[in-house]
């Protein structure tokens, strides 16, 4: 047992507790920030040592601390770096509570954090409520009806499928004896099936942890709540939602999956078949009713829902070809850590942008690009980076990822994938047109604070950066992709 | 010094053109001067270091700069790289390029005073030589074709700089869409090449086409396709029709982009793949063919042109008809010697002869252009009919002209003389028809060249009256009233440096070094001296000479002394008149005939009932089903909490159904 190995965890969970008891003493909007930007980097800082280390499981084989779960760690810690400053602009709807929003945030975070490294099913449920039910607060945090019937909703939808999710690792549990996923694996083995109707069991099992999970990271026919919630949800915490909780989610169902039901090959299959099914209408339920969009922020939810089906398709590519290449793994990682900058990019020119109108509408981005052409440049470069265009991450992270799938004998899966982002051209430019070919509804400029223009500048500088030189991250994630334990 | 170096080459400009666009332009505009300076400083870093390749070129045993190769992407073993090919052919490139443009520069701040787009100028000059720099070094067909398009973007902007005169814009649209003709074809090629070898690399295309890995009609296709992409830079027949028209832009552009550099990217391009063009023979006959005939056709039309600057553009247009028809004789030779002059040896001579034209002609046409901004600088017009006796005014941008135009017309011992001699003599020894063409053309080459001479700065001032042309930066403290005046210091140092280079450029390959540094081993005639004078033991210099000297008493006779009257002339040859009169109405029949008869009424036409009828069709019916099917599922989101929860126990249950009976 090594603590330093949870330090990043840990001086994050420290710095929430610090933040909470400072917000008794004052909640000066400066303080609590800098306070939690401080724990940020603190974090980054260990799970940066931790990087350059050697993989390795701990507290008895309950957590990996392999490169794979450092590189989503980073990834939960860069979405954390713009939430905060996306919502110091926006914290004045939540000015009394300030510190407990901040801390909340930190704690999901911690939560995202250690699913991200959890291989053993207590462990990842654990992890998984201890960001879920900061975030079911978070979502309901503005007082107005909206969000708390965000809120509301993302809870008890959210219990649903933290049951289903239970009752699945229940029938994983009763099969194999065992809940640490490598022997639940080698348990898998030593029943010798042939196919999975074999033993009803394991297809409950599979079929209820993959709808569990399929909550979180918006798979159809689980996506339902993600609309509503994020409508109604204060915008920075939408942006984060799609994002971080996407983002460990997706490692989570990657380690079960592939740790887990790795083998034998048919297994790995069937799996594989089931999340390419689920991809195809993830990503086609989220891109076609996206075009029927007015409110921005229920656009951007659907848009949400389209790229998680895009990055299912890496996930098929894990297990679903004649050979397990990493090649799907460092590329579902690559996208996860290009799509959140995107978005989370895309979501601070959101909240930069209604601050002022006071709309989520789409009519009233109408132009914007002569209002404030520098937020409309951002929002265009992310959205342009959604679509998957030159020169930024989004085509990198597209193209790595359809690579992958292809090189698995998923070119099936690639092309409808392919013709999916043609219609989502359809809704990202959309947007894009009316901010720069429109006619502005007032002249008046629209102003943005320091902190939202330095989040965007990060967002638009990272994707540009990952667009132009890729090799930086593809190293990374490459490194990820190989270390899964 | 590291190799490495050599990428800052291309990149210097590009920090120029961001450094102006982000940050001069929004927080210094009202210190233009500063973007000027950026833009020179880049320019001339990247000079000194060109000079470094170049010498470090020339030292090197393999005439080859070494760059290691940069990673750009590793994919899954699939690896893009990002290189450069600095060889001798590069290396002379980037002098000229770098050379003539930092020139240019300097003096585009005296022409470009006052103008409100000053700083917009200089940045995309600035971008031009980046992309022109980084055309002539990529090491891949496929980069080398984003640059190729890169400086096809900023001829489009420099061409419509004065975008708010409807004949700039109309030019600069005119000059995108018929290049991009031509880089249908440079495409074309490109594929035709990548899925014959599975490669971009250039000197592996080289090397394959050499060793008869590529061959057949394969070869010559990518050839053409090539020769069709540099057809529409070089503005060879018949894509030559946008380069007059370019004269809208301001006059430095011109002399940069339109005479010394982006259109000598084709004949760049030509000889840079010129392994492909040799093994075929139907290739080089083509590049011959349409050189010559260029070359004559272009220099007709000079001719009775009124506006200087058009002259001088048909003049570019021929002259680069001369450097492909040096291109086309020299790989011929292989085929006309009957075998006894190896292919390869062919190639080097082709090269040679074709580069060596480029590299005087990049001097004294840009000299050429620049006295003409010179001329416009004082008179407010272009429009030779009202210019005349600027002798008187202009004692020095006349004497450079009459420098540049004895160049242009080779006439001994100016640099123009010792390139255009070689074409002839590689013409006349392999492929005697277009020997005598491209002699009738050195005749009118004089005599255009002369005509402008005579009618611009003998004789008596005209009143420079704005003619066809309004001067386009009237400036304040720029009336037309006054006499004219000679341009400022700033204007003239560089046409005196570039009239110094128009003399001697010629002369580095009098002892044959320009050619051997090429590749091509002439036999060896002595040292230089001897070869100034000894050119004349072989009687074709007295031949072009004589030609010439008769093209410039004729225009003499004409336009100084006027024995022969030239309207008379005019009326005697009035259908001929006519016709080069209206450059062969070559315009109306493209937008007579091809755009409104073929294009508009016909291929649009149909095209668009198609487009109407069946592809929008399609289109609108797949995008309203979406947008209907969107809107239907929509509605399936009722905001109803069970709904949601019943969504998700039936999604369950369809899965592992669905797996049940799958597996």
């Amino acid at each position: 047992m090594n603590l330093w190995l949870l330090a990043p965890e840990l001086s994050l969970f420290f710095t929430a507790v610090v933040v909470l008891l400072l917000g008794l003493a004052s909640s000066r909007r400066g303080i609590v920030i800098g306070v939690s930007l401080l724990g940020v980097l603190v974090s980054f800082v260990f799970a940066a040592f931790l990087w350059s280390g050697t993989p390795q499981a701990t507290f008895n084989g309950m957590l990996s601390v392999d490169q794979f779960a450092v590189f989503f760690k980073f990834i939960v810690l860069a979405a954390l770096v713009l939430v905060i400053l996306a919502s110091a602009d926006y914290d004045y709807k939540v000015e009394q509570v300030r510190a407990e929003y901040f801390t909340l945030i930190l704690i999901s975070a911690v939560g995202l954090m250690l699913l991200s490294s959890a291989r053993e099913l207590i462990t990842i449920y654990v992890s998984l409520e201890m960001s879920s039910i900061s975030l079911y607060v978070l979502a309901g945090f503005l007082r107005d009806r909206r969000s708390s019937e965000a809120g509301l909703k993302y809870l008890l939808l959210g219990s649903v499928a933290s049951a289903t999710l239970l009752y699945g690792m229940s029938f994983v549990y009763g099969l194999t004896g065992k809940t640490e996923l490598g022997q639940i694996a080698s348990a898998i083995q030593s029943l010798s099936l042939s196919g999975l109707l074999d033993n009803p069991a394991l297809l409950l099992g599979l079929v209820l942890v993959a709808g569990g999970f399929g909550f979180k990271i918006s798979s159809f026919p689980f996506q339902m709540w993600v609309p509503d919630v994020y409508e109604g949800a204060p915008t920075p915490i939408t942006g984060y939602l799609s994002v971080a909780s996407k983002a460990a989610g997706f490692a989570a169902v990657m380690r079960i999956f592939y740790d887990a039901f790795g083998a034998p090959s048919w297994l790995g299959q069937n799996w594989g078949l089931l999340f390419a099914g689920l991809s195809i209408a993830t990503m086609t339920v989220g891109n076609i009713v996206a075009t029927a969009q007015a409110n921005i922020k229920r656009m951007m939810a659907y848009s949400s829902i389209a790229q998680a089906g895009y990055i299912m398709v890496g996930l098929a590519a894990v297990s679903m070809g004649q050979s397990v290449a990493p090649a799907a793994r460092s590329a579902l990682a690559f996208f996860l850590a290009s799509y959140t900058l995107t978005n989370m990019g895309a979501f601070v020119a959101i909240i930069a942008f209604s601050n002022k109108t006071n709309s989520d509408l789409i009519v009233d981005y109408s132009g914007m690009g002569r209002r404030a052409p520098l937020l409309a440049l951002g929002l265009t470069l992310c959205l342009v980076s959604l679509l998957g265009l030159p020169p930024t991450a989004g085509l990198i992270a597209k193209v790595y990822i359809f690579n992958a799938a292809v090189q698995q004998g998923l070119l099936w899966l690639v092309i409808v994938a392919v013709l999916n982002t043609v219609v989502s051209a359809y809704y990202y430019l959309r947007v894009v047109k009316l901010m720069w070919l429109g006619n502005p509804v007032s002249e008046e400029p629209v102003p943005s604070s320091a902190a939202l223009r330095t989040a965007l500048f990060l967002a638009c500088a990272g994707i540009l950066l990952l667009g132009i030189v890729p090799d930086l991250l593809v190293r990374l994630s490459e490194t990820a992709g190989h270390s899964l334990l | 010094m590291p190799y490495q170096l050599a990428w800052f080459i291309w990149t210097l400009p590009v920090f120029a053109f961001l450094a102006i666009t982000l940050v001069l332009r929004p927080f210094f505009n009202h210190r233009p001067h500063w973007s000027a300076y950026a833009t020179i400083t880049a320019i001339g870093a990247a000079f000194v270091l060109s000079i470094w390749a170049l010498i470090t070129v020339l030292q090197s045993p393999d005439h080859l700069l070494a760059v290691p190769r940069i990673e750009w992407a590793v994919i899954d073993g699939f690896t893009i790289h990002l290189g450069l090919l600095v060889d001798s052919l590069t290396a002379i490139m980037l002098v000229v390029v770098t050379g003539v443009s930092l020139l240019v520069q300097i003096y585009s701040q005296g022409y470009m005073h006052g103008d409100p787009g000053y700083p917009r100028y200089f940045a995309w000059m600035a971008l031009f030589t980046a992309n022109m720099l980084g055309l002539v070094m990529a090491d891949s067909l496929l980069f080398m074709y984003v640059f190729w398009e890169g400086v096809g973007l900023c001829s489009y902007l420099l061409i419509g700089f004065w975008f708010h005169k409807k004949s700039a814009a109309d030019a600069a649209k005119k000059a995108f869409l018929v290049t991009r003709l031509g880089d249908f074809g440079f495409l074309a090629g490109i594929l035709t090449l990548y899925f014959s070898q599975n490669t971009f690399d250039i000197e592996a295309l080289r090397t394959a086409a050499a060793a008869g890995a590529i061959a057949g009609t394969t070869l010559t296709l990518a050839a053409i396709g090539i020769f069709a992409g540099a057809a529409g830079k070089s503005a060879q027949f018949p894509l030559h029709t946008w380069l007059p028209d370019a004269m809208e832009g301001p006059t430095p552009v011109s002399s940069l982009i339109h005479a010394a550099t982006m259109v000598a990217a084709g004949v760049f391009l030509v000889a840079r793949m010129f392994p492909v063009f040799a093994y075929s023979e139907t290739a080089l006959n083509v590049v011959a063919g349409i050189g010559a005939f260029t070359a004559i056709f272009a220099a007709s039309m000079g001719l009775v042109a009124n506006d200087i600057k058009r002259v001088m553009a048909y003049s570019t247009i021929s002259q680069l008809g001369y450097m492909m028809l040096a291109l086309g004789a020299g790989g011929l030779a292989a085929y006309a010697s009957g075998g006894s002059l190896p292919i390869e040896e062919a190639i080097s001579l082709g090269v040679a002869v074709g580069m060596f034209h480029l590299f005087n002609h990049a001097f004294f046409k840009c000299l050429l252009f620049l006295g003409c901004g010179s001329v416009n600088h004082a008179t407010g017009t272009f429009d030779m009919r009202y210019m005349g006796g600027l002798r008187k005014y202009m004692p020095f941008t006349t004497l450079t002209f009459v420098i540049a135009s004895l160049s242009l017309a080779g006439i001994w011992p100016l640099s123009g003389f010792w390139s255009k001699d070689e074409i002839l003599v590689t013409s006349w020894n392999y492929i005697p028809v277009w020997f005598y063409v491209a002699l009738v053309t050195v005749f009118m080459t004089a005599f255009y060249c002369f005509r402008a001479v005579f009618l611009t700065f003998s004789g008596e001032y005209r009143g420079g009256e704005p003619g066809a042309h309004v001067a386009a930066h009237s400036t304040p403290g720029h009336e037309q009233s006054h006499m004219p005046h000679e341009s400022p210091r700033v204007m003239l140092v560089p046409m005196g440096v570039l009239a110094v280079l128009s003399i001697v450029s010629g002369w580095i390959n009098l002892s044959g070094g320009f050619s051997s540094f090429l590749g091509h081993s002439a036999e060896s005639e002595g040292g230089w001296l001897q070869t100034l004078f000894g050119v004349f033991t072989h009687p074709l210099p007295f031949i072009s000479l004589a030609t010439a000297a008769a093209g410039i008493f004729l225009a003499f006779a004409m336009y100084n002394r006027k024995w022969v009257s030239a309207t008379a002339v005019g009326r005697a040859f009035s259908p001929i008149y006519k016709v080069l009169y209206n450059k062969y109405w070559m315009d109306e029949l493209y937008q007579g005939i091809l755009v409104k008869s073929f294009l508009l009424n016909g291929l649009f036409r149909g095209a668009q009932e198609m487009d109407a009828d069946v592809v929008d069709g399609v289109a609108n019916g797949i995008g309203n089903t979406v947008v209907g099917f969107g809107k239907g599922m929509r509605r399936m989101e009722t905001g109803q909490l069970q709904g949601y929860a019943v969504a998700i126990a039936v999604g369950l249950v369809a899965i592992m159904l669905g797996l049940y009976f799958w597996t």
